[in-house]
């Protein structure tokens, strides 16, 4: 990011859009720009021009924490192949299924 | 006589006409600058800022355009008029015309008109013409957004690095002299304003003021000194050379090819 910053195009700045209020903020993309204030302007200018939107937020790239690929395995383990830890495993008393 | 003209059932208002004139050209002169920008901006997402402001104001200049040939009696349509007219018939301010320059005159550029624009288009919405009111609530919300996205980079440039401060320093230098032709009272003017169809300049030059001084202080520039001579002409045809080369830039397709469509 302190690359971008300097190379005069700004920081990086992810958008996101929310298209009706109630609506999640859903990632649009991204922009480049000094500051949030201008950040928002080109979040506007490139992802709100065309279509509905409700409300639009911009963040730092650099305040945002991914994961990383590399982890996926044992981060993201499915637990699909323990069965005892989905809810529809269990059998609730007034099931008809027990009987 | 030309085609349409037997429809009309106003008579011509010429004093009115010269003042959409001004209005018309004058946006879109302003937009044919700013759409030269168009590929070459500073980075992409200014790129596609500096032409949506561009289409802007070839939107302005549209609906103004259509209200001009109604309101001379030629019964001309936009495009007879943006295309087939000379640099001499054209009423735009001299402000507007001038090359674009580096990035800082140009947003330099769309901060003092916008500035100006802002609080005129606010008080056309209550002209006694019905047409010209409706089309100032149309112009006025993009407006806003103009004078909100150039006195933004008014403040990172001004605010900013040696060099940015200087250049836009430069360009507020460089276009002050065409500011006073802005608020310019010219002979046909008072009776528009006793018919209350335009407000007065210095109404407009009060809100432009206020602006001005702020964003000015905010961003760490001096006010060129007070009393500078101002450039006169735009309005009533007297324009500078650079008019003829735009004009021959944006007439050129229309003119070759009369009545093209694409």
């Amino acid at each position: 990011m302190s690359g971008a910053a300097a190379s005069g195009e700004g920081p990086v700045w992810e958008v996101f859009v929310q298209e009706k209020a109630g609506d999640p903020h859903k990632h649009a993309g991204s922009v480049h720009a000094h500051d949030a204030e201008m950040a928002l302007q080109h979040a506007r200018d490139v992802y709100a021009r065309r279509g509905q939107v409700a409300s639009m937020w911009v963040v730092p790239h650099a305040a945002i924490s991914a994961s990383m690929p590399a982890d996926n395995a044992s981060f993201f383990d499915p637990a699909d192949d323990k069965i005892y830890r989905l809810p529809a495993h269990y059998l609730s008393p007034a099931s008809d299924r027990r009987r | 006589m030309p085609d349409g003209a037997s429809q009309l059932t106003t008579p011509a208002d010429f004093a009115f006409a010269g003042y959409l004139a001004r209005l018309a050209d004058s946006h879109l002169v302003l937009g044919h600058r700013l759409s030269e920008w168009c590929g070459h901006g500073p980075v992409l997402e200014e790129d596609l800022a500096l032409t949506n402001l561009a289409l802007d104001c070839l939107g302005h200049a549209t609906v103004l355009l259509r209200l001009l040939g109604q309101a001379d009696g030629t019964g001309r349509d936009e495009d007879q008029l943006a295309y087939f007219r000379e640099a001499v018939e054209f009423r735009n301010v001299l402000l507007v015309e001038q090359p674009n320059g580096d990035f800082a005159r140009t947003i330099a550029r769309v901060f003092l008109f916008a500035a100006y624009a802002l609080p005129l288009y606010e008080q056309l919405q209550r002209s006694t013409d019905a047409a010209l009111a409706a089309a100032a609530t149309k112009f006025h919300p993009e407006l806003r957004y103009h004078l909100r996205h150039a006195a933004r980079w008014m403040l990172i440039l001004g605010d900013g690095t040696d060099e940015s401060h200087r250049r836009l320093q430069e360009a507020i230098d460089a276009w002050w002299p065409y500011t006073g032709e802005l608020f310019a009272l010219w002979p046909d003017d008072p009776a528009l304003i006793e018919r209350g169809l335009i407000p007065h300049p210095d109404r407009v030059r009060a809100a432009w003021e206020a602006t001005i001084t702020e964003v000015l202080g905010q961003a760490r520039l001096a006010r060129p000194v007070a009393g500078m001579h101002m450039l006169l002409g735009g309005p009533i045809g007297r324009h500078t050379e650079t008019l003829g080369y735009l004009l021959a830039e944006m007439q050129i397709v229309a003119r070759s090819f009369p009545g093209a469509s694409w």
